[in-house]
């Protein structure tokens, strides 16, 4: 596995994926683009454990209300976070961040989190969206800015 | 505890060290207590309290014990804590002052003075005693008192610092509760120790600590301080208070790494950044690796050192803890970890290096829990190792790629050298695995020596991760790996194993629609199927990616190359097809019919334009598009008529199809959505609603197999459907995007055909869309010729013009000229020819294509139309005008005749029906052209009027009375009425009493006529009357024909009245009104009114002297029930049949009422004598009924309410002839004959002078 990400500002998040209770991808939006295909096959893979993580945990999650699953697919050279959503929609929030970023703390990615969700309810809102899609611009803004944030 | 030594499996460490107990004093004093003390202080728990808020533990203790040394206690500086005395202990047994003084007490100073110059306060004098030395001396002092003394001078405010320990020897309770006192003050001794010394310990570790930022500080020698602790911990078995201290240096340095990678560098780690020379694995079978905790020491170690160090240093901990998971997980962490922080201090490792390590790594952790663990405790945590199979498999992979290992050729000269100096980093296999057979060191270097190895030992780890991982159900990993072993297979040539890996990590991208890794995997599999030869997979998988967005322009311009070539490659089969889904080629976005009702006569032109969105890159050159379709002949279908044509314009004959998701199949649990649609069946025969209902029209979608969107992939579920009726346009170039492509065809067989496949080929490569759906059909019909007659109205009326529609379908027949219709009269229905009807001429889709004058040519017999000139399939339609002449009804059966006992029955059924208009039926017999038949219409009119008659009279005048009642909806004008005697009596006259001429006769309204009887001589019995009206509708301007009137007949019988009835009633004498109570005197008087007459001649006639009398009944009947009747109500008189021959009867009457009250009623019967010839006919039945009392009388005339007495004497009347005798039979006289003059007068009664009480009575 080649591309050491040490290069240039470390950046909160690499990999924003959103994943339908089906697991389908609802929207993708990464960086480099050029990994986008590496990233892809890393979430899928990931959600593996996601889904274990849910199963296992059950109802419990549900009645917590602790969305937040934690690092979840480790691998040597990115962190894997999943953040999934036990609503009725099931939908699953994942992150990926650069592992050297380590002055990211968990309280920040919950903040991040909670504006992907937050976002993800809004484009939810609009009674004209596809539900198999995001395209919604303020999401793509949202989005962005978490990638590029410099810590 | 026990230490077990190495052998084999188990193999659990137990720490050797035990907190230090100095022995000062007797020391053969304490050989003979060791056993015991040794052997019962670990026996009780004792809890240890400790600070900074640690949660008290209960602790066992052990005490290494040892002869007092000055050089056990540690010097100042000096952070050992393992070799640190907690405790010192003097022994004595002295019980003699003497002795003490002279030397106890002399070796106990001295021994104080030690501890107290390295103020050491953790001491206790232990004073054993001995009953049997007390026997020996009798001179000997009080135990106490040596107690005393040396408590007195050593312990001067510690007093519990001095124990006694009484006969430890012997086996008696004394000894035993003084050996639980001794040993519980030497566990709290202990533990104060440890909590102080600890405490102190932590204390100056964490100043020291604080200090990391000054310059000069050394994380090694910080570690050493910390680890001590950790020792200790582990000494007292806190284990997880010593896995803290080493959680504690794991984060230190990781902040340490962090820190330095954010610019923030401290000096010392720079010793940690030296190259990687060697990766030689963690090391976990030994409890402490010395070598690399002394490299630590020496400032010397690596960071690899450094943290396979502390992770063998958890990995031991955890293991004494039974969390072996839990080393496994930290193991995976550990690693990535390491590469990550390798990478972030920039340390220079050689390629591979790492990979090796981090190999060995994983098979050494794997191996120890192994070791420790049970099969199946590792087969149900298979989900906490299974992460380091895969690193390590992932790992072995790269090192075969890097050594060239997995290349066609194997290892060249450069890839032996790199393998050579991979090895080297190894060194020498260490000695605790130098005698396992499958140690990691072996299997890598094994691995690594050649090709063949490699393969072995990759497959392995690769299959062992599969089964693994999909025995936990992680299908996406266990696919993820399955794709690495495909990209091995595809490098060592063995496409036909690549393939089942990449199909199955396809399946599962596709089903989950993970766009760029099904792209990805794609192309893997095209490069596979493209080495194994599989011809038509290939194509199709190249079709697929010819149309994907995901890939460069040129990429799919590759592909789609690779389809053209292949199709234009002359075939060695020429007939031979590959057959591929069109999905990825083309897709059908919509269709559309001309004529949009997609409905065509035989022979009419139709055509469908249809647009495909070409999926390919450039333009394609497609030899032909064929449609399959499946023709079916429909039988009565109703689609096909031109009703149904008509009531269908609205269609616009678009059909949009639902763009595919491909490459997007539909995930598994996303299914489409309902399609849900209102259906309403009619009746082709008057288009009413049969049935309604939801249809769901994309049920086959819902219901459909989970697995079949997967196999979208499958060419071999496409079948080229060969039907007979295809649709072709060719040849056809389809530019990428949306192309229009028209079919034309010319209709031929009537039936429904039904589009099922679209086809392109490309050479030997069809495309196939093998379904076409929403499904599309047209239909082609052929018609019969038909004619309709309707009335233009809900319902043609008799007597007056009325308007009737006829439609000429004309189906396959032509209208040539002078073809005409042929209608046969009927008697008694007209048609009126109108010189100005026209007839239109419609197309079958209901567009008006001409019009015509319509030429009508009645003879007698028959009235011929002449059609204009139509094409087959058009429709003709044209009105006519029709009268049914009305005819007479039947003779007087349908009147009312007032006062004819016969018509009472009828009359209640007439009023069921009175509102119904009579009906005839006219039927037309019509030879149309196309037909030797002749076409049989009826055609059914309403009678607007229905006609009472009633016949009146006034002492012996008479009149007649006729209603007519309007039924229908229209108002009519009724203009001269007629009523003249059909049998043309002599003298006999019917004077009008009717001053209009004209008379308006409303809807559902009647008018009355009345005319009077008036005769000269002797009157007929009957009379037989025709009335006749003329009529016309009220709103019509002037008509064309004069129309006929209507005209009713009837009868009147026995008209002429022959007796008249006059009842009076007179107050009691002397009374000038009647009164309520009081009887009152009714006298009735019944005359004859005329001589003997024809009617008069029957059975009731006797004669004698030629005086003619009857005999007649009288009844008194009140149905009011205002009168009682007192004595006889009813008699039976003998009447002379002589004009003016009077008859009065007398009887007496009571009111009941006051008021003005109507007269009883006087009924006549004709009294027939029972021994008639007519009656006796009658015998038995009569008989049978006297019972019900109702004999001969009609229904309708029994007083139902007639007072007790007057039924009474009717019962005793008929009663006294009851038994035996056959009764005589009572005749009611027609109305006609009988004019009762009192009818309608009324008496006045007033109540009776002592009744206050008025009775009001409304009814």
């Amino acid at each position: 596995m080649g591309g050491a990400p040490s290069a240039g500002p470390p950046k909160t998040a690499i990999c924003i994926p959103v994943i339908t209770k089906e697991n389908y991808p609802l929207y993708i939006r990464s960086t480099p683009m050029e990994n986008e295909l590496r990233f892809q096959y890393m979430v899928h893979t990931s959600l593996d454990m996601v889904d274990e993580k849910i199963s296992s945990m059950g109802k419990a999650l549900v009645n917590q209300r602790e969305l937040y699953l934690g690092l979840l697919y480790p691998t040597e050279d990115y962190k894997v976070l999943p953040h999934n959503y036990t609503t009725i929609s099931k939908v699953k929030f994942v992150m990926v961040v650069n592992p050297s970023n380590t002055a990211l703390r968990d309280n920040e990615i919950h903040r991040m989190f909670w504006k992907l969700h937050n976002s993800y309810i809004d484009v939810m809102c609009n009674p004209f969206c596809n539900p198999r899609t995001i395209s919604s611009p303020g999401t793509d803004n949202m989005v962005m800015s978490m990638m590029i944030q410099v810590c | 505890m026990d230490a077990s030594e190495e052998p084999l499996p188990p193999v659990i460490y137990t720490m050797e060290n035990k907190p230090i107990v100095t022995c000062a004093g007797d020391q053969n004093l304490f050989t003979s207590v060791y056993p015991t003390l040794s052997q019962q202080l670990p026996r009780e728990p004792m809890e240890w309290r400790r600070s900074y808020g640690r949660a008290p533990k209960m602790i066992h203790l052990e005490s290494n014990f040892v002869q007092f040394k000055e050089e056990l206690l540690p010097k100042e500086g000096n952070k050992a804590l393992l070799t640190f005395p907690f405790l010192h202990i003097y022994w004595t047994e002295c019980c003699d002052t003497e002795v003490y003084k002279a030397t106890v007490k002399d070796d106990l100073t001295k021994w104080q003075n030690v501890l107290k110059a390295h103020s050491s306060v953790d001491w206790l004098i232990v004073i054993v005693e001995n009953d049997a030395k007390k026997k020996n001396k009798t001179n000997i002092l009080p135990r106490t008192s040596i107690v005393d003394k040396i408590r007195n001078d050593f312990c001067n405010k510690q007093s519990d610092r001095c124990v006694v320990l009484s006969d430890p020897l012997k086996d008696s309770s004394r000894t035993q509760e003084s050996w639980n006192a001794f040993l519980t003050k030497l566990r709290t001794l202990l533990l104060m120790s440890f909590t102080k010394n600890l405490g102190k310990f932590e204390d100056d570790m964490r100043t020291l600590r604080e200090k990391r930022t000054e310059p000069g500080w050394s994380f090694c020698e910080y570690f050493m301080v910390q680890e001590e602790l950790a020792f200790v911990f582990e000494m007292l078995q806190q284990f997880e208070d010593a896995l803290v201290q080493y959680d504690e240096l794991d984060a230190l340095f990781s902040q340490y790494v962090v820190n330095f990678g954010a610019g923030d560098g401290a000096n010392w780690l720079t010793f940690f950044c030296q190259p990687v020379k060697s990766w030689n694995g963690l090391i976990l079978r030994k409890p402490i690796d010395m070598e690399k905790r002394e490299s630590i020491q020496r400032r010397e170690a690596t960071l690899l050192d450094l943290r396979s160090y502390l992770f063998s240093r958890q990995c031991t901990l955890l293991l004494f803890l039974q969390r072996p998971w839990e080393v496994a997980q930290r193991a995976l962490e550990l690693l990535h970890n390491c590469v990550q922080e390798l990478k972030l201090l920039e340390v220079s490792v050689p390629p591979g290096a790492l990979d090796c390590w981090v190999f060995l790594s994983c098979l050494e952790v794997l191996q120890r829990i192994e070791g420790c663990c049970d099969r199946a405790q590792i087969d149900s945590n298979i989900a906490h190792t299974v992460g380091l199979w895969s690193y390590a498999t992932e790992k072995l992979k790269s090192l075969g790629y890097l050594c060239g290992l997995v290349s066609e050729k194997g290892p060249n000269s450069e890839d032996l050298n790199r393998t050579v100096d991979l090895l080297a980093g190894l060194g020498a296999e260490r000695p605790e695995t130098a005698n396992t057979a499958q140690s990691p060191y072996k299997k890598l270097k094994e691995a690594l020596s050649s090709v063949e190895a490699f393969e072995k030992h990759y497959l392995d780890l690769s299959h062992a991760t599969i089964e693994m991982y999909t025995s936990i159900g992680r299908i996406r990993s266990a696919k993820f790996v399955g794709k690495d072993l495909a990209e091995f297979y595809m490098r060592k040539k063995a496409p036909q194993k690549a393939e089942i890996y990449l199909q199955g990590a396809l399946k599962n991208y596709l089903a989950e629609g993970w766009a760029l890794p099904i792209t990805h995997t794609r192309k893997q599999l095209a490069e596979c199927q493209k080495h194994l030869g599989q011809i038509e997979n290939y194509l199709q998988t190249s079709s697929l990616l010819a149309s994907d967005h995901h890939l460069t322009e040129e990429e799919r311009k590759h592909f789609c190359q690779e389809i053209l070539d292949f199709a234009s490659q002359p075939s060695d089969n020429p007939g031979h097809k590959i057959v591929l889904p069109m999905q990825s080629f083309a897709q059908l976005r919509d269709l559309h019919f001309d004529p949009s009702n997609a409905v065509v006569h035989v022979g009419g032109v139709l055509c469908i334009e249809i647009t495909m969105y070409s999926q390919m890159p450039v333009p394609v050159h497609v030899e032909q598009i064929v449609v399959n379709v499946h023709f079916s002949i429909e039988k009565n279908s109703y689609r096909k008529t031109a009703e149904w044509l008509t009531k269908h314009k609205t269609s616009n004959g678009i059909v949009n199809f639902p763009p595919e998701t491909a490459p997007f199949p539909v995930s598994q649990n996303s299914l489409p959505a309902l399609e849900l649609y209102e259906m309403f069946e009619r009746s082709p025969s008057d288009n009413s609603l049969n049935t309604t209902g939801i249809i769901c029209r994309n049920v086959h979608m819902l219901l459909r197999r989970q697995e079949s969107s997967s196999s979208l992939e499958m060419p071999s579920g496409v079948a080229l459907e060969e039907g007979a009726h295809v649709l072709r346009c060719s040849p056809v170039t389809l530019e990428p995007g949306a192309n229009q492509i028209t079919f034309r065809t010319q209709a031929k067989e009537p039936g429904t055909y039904t589009l099922r496949q679209l086809c392109a080929s490309v050479g030997s490569v069809w495309f196939v869309l093998p379904h076409i759906y929403p499904i599309v059909q047209y239909d082609v019909y052929s018609q019969e010729p038909q004619l309709h007659v309707e009335p233009l109205a809900d319902s043609l009326l008799a007597g007056i013009p009325q308007k009737v529609k006829f439609t000429v379908t004309t189906g396959h027949y032509t209208i040539k000229n002078g073809d005409s219709l042929q209608l046969s009269n009927a008697e008694a229905m007209l048609i009126l020819c109108q010189a100005e009807s026209r007839a239109m001429v419609y197309s079958n889709t209901r567009e008006q294509s001409s019009d015509a004058a319509l030429r009508i040519q009645s003879s007698d017999k028959v009235t011929s139309i002449s059609l204009p000139v139509a094409p087959a399939y058009h429709v003709i339609e044209f009105e006519l005008e029709v009268l049914s002449l009305p005819s007479a009804p039947a003779l007087g059966g349908e009147s009312d005749m007032l006062g004819m006992a016969e018509s009472h029955r009828k009359h209640k059924d007439k009023q069921k029906t009175g509102h119904c208009m009579v009906t005839t039926d006219h039927k037309v017999s019509i030879d149309c052209p196309w037909s030797i038949y002749s076409t049989v219409i009826a055609l059914t009119f309403s009678v607007p009027f229905r006609t009472t008659h009633a016949l009146l009279s006034s002492g012996t005048r008479k009149y007649v009375q006729v209603c007519v009642q309007n039924l229908s909806e229209l108002d009519f004008q009724l203009s001269d009425s007629y009523l003249v005697d059909t049998s043309d009596s002599t003298g006999l006259q019917l004077v009008p009493l009717n001053t209009q001429s004209q008379q308006p006769i409303y809807s559902k309204q009647s008018v009355f006529f009345v005319w009077e009887l008036k005769w000269t001589e002797e009157p007929p019995p009957s009379l037989h009357c025709r009335f006749s009206v003329g009529f016309s509708p009220a709103s019509e301007e002037q008509l064309s024909i004069s129309l006929k009137p209507y005209t009713y007949e009837f009868k009147v019988e026995n008209f002429f009245t022959l007796y008249n009835v006059k009842a009076e009633i007179f107050p009691p004498s002397g009374m000038e009104y009647c009164r309520t109570g009081s009887l009152c005197s009714l006298e009735v008087l019944i005359t004859r009114l005329s001589d003997l007459l024809e009617v008069d001649k029957d059975e009731a006639l006797t004669e004698s002297d030629e005086h003619f009398s009857t005999k007649l009944m009288y009844e008194v009947v009140d149905n009011s029930s205002n009168w009682a009747v007192c004595g006889k109500s009813c008699g039976v008189i003998s009447m002379p049949v002589a004009a003016r021959a009077t008859h009065r009867v007398h009887m007496e009457v009571m009111p009941l009422f006051a008021g003005y009250l109507p007269l009883p009623d006087v009924r006549l019967f004709k009294y027939l004598p029972h021994h008639s010839a007519h009656s006796s006919q009658l015998d038995a039945d009569s008989w049978i009924e006297n019972d019900s009392l109702s004999v001969d009388k009609h229904g309708d005339d029994q007083p139902d309410s007639s007072s007790l007495k007057s039924r009474g004497s009717v019962h005793s009347a008929c009663s006294s002839e009851h038994k035996g005798l056959p009764m005589p039979r009572l005749q009611a006289l027609p109305a006609g004959q009988v004019f009762n003059s009192s009818s309608g007068t009324q008496v006045l009664v007033i109540p009776s002078q002592d009744d206050h009480v008025l009775e009001v009575s409304v009814t």
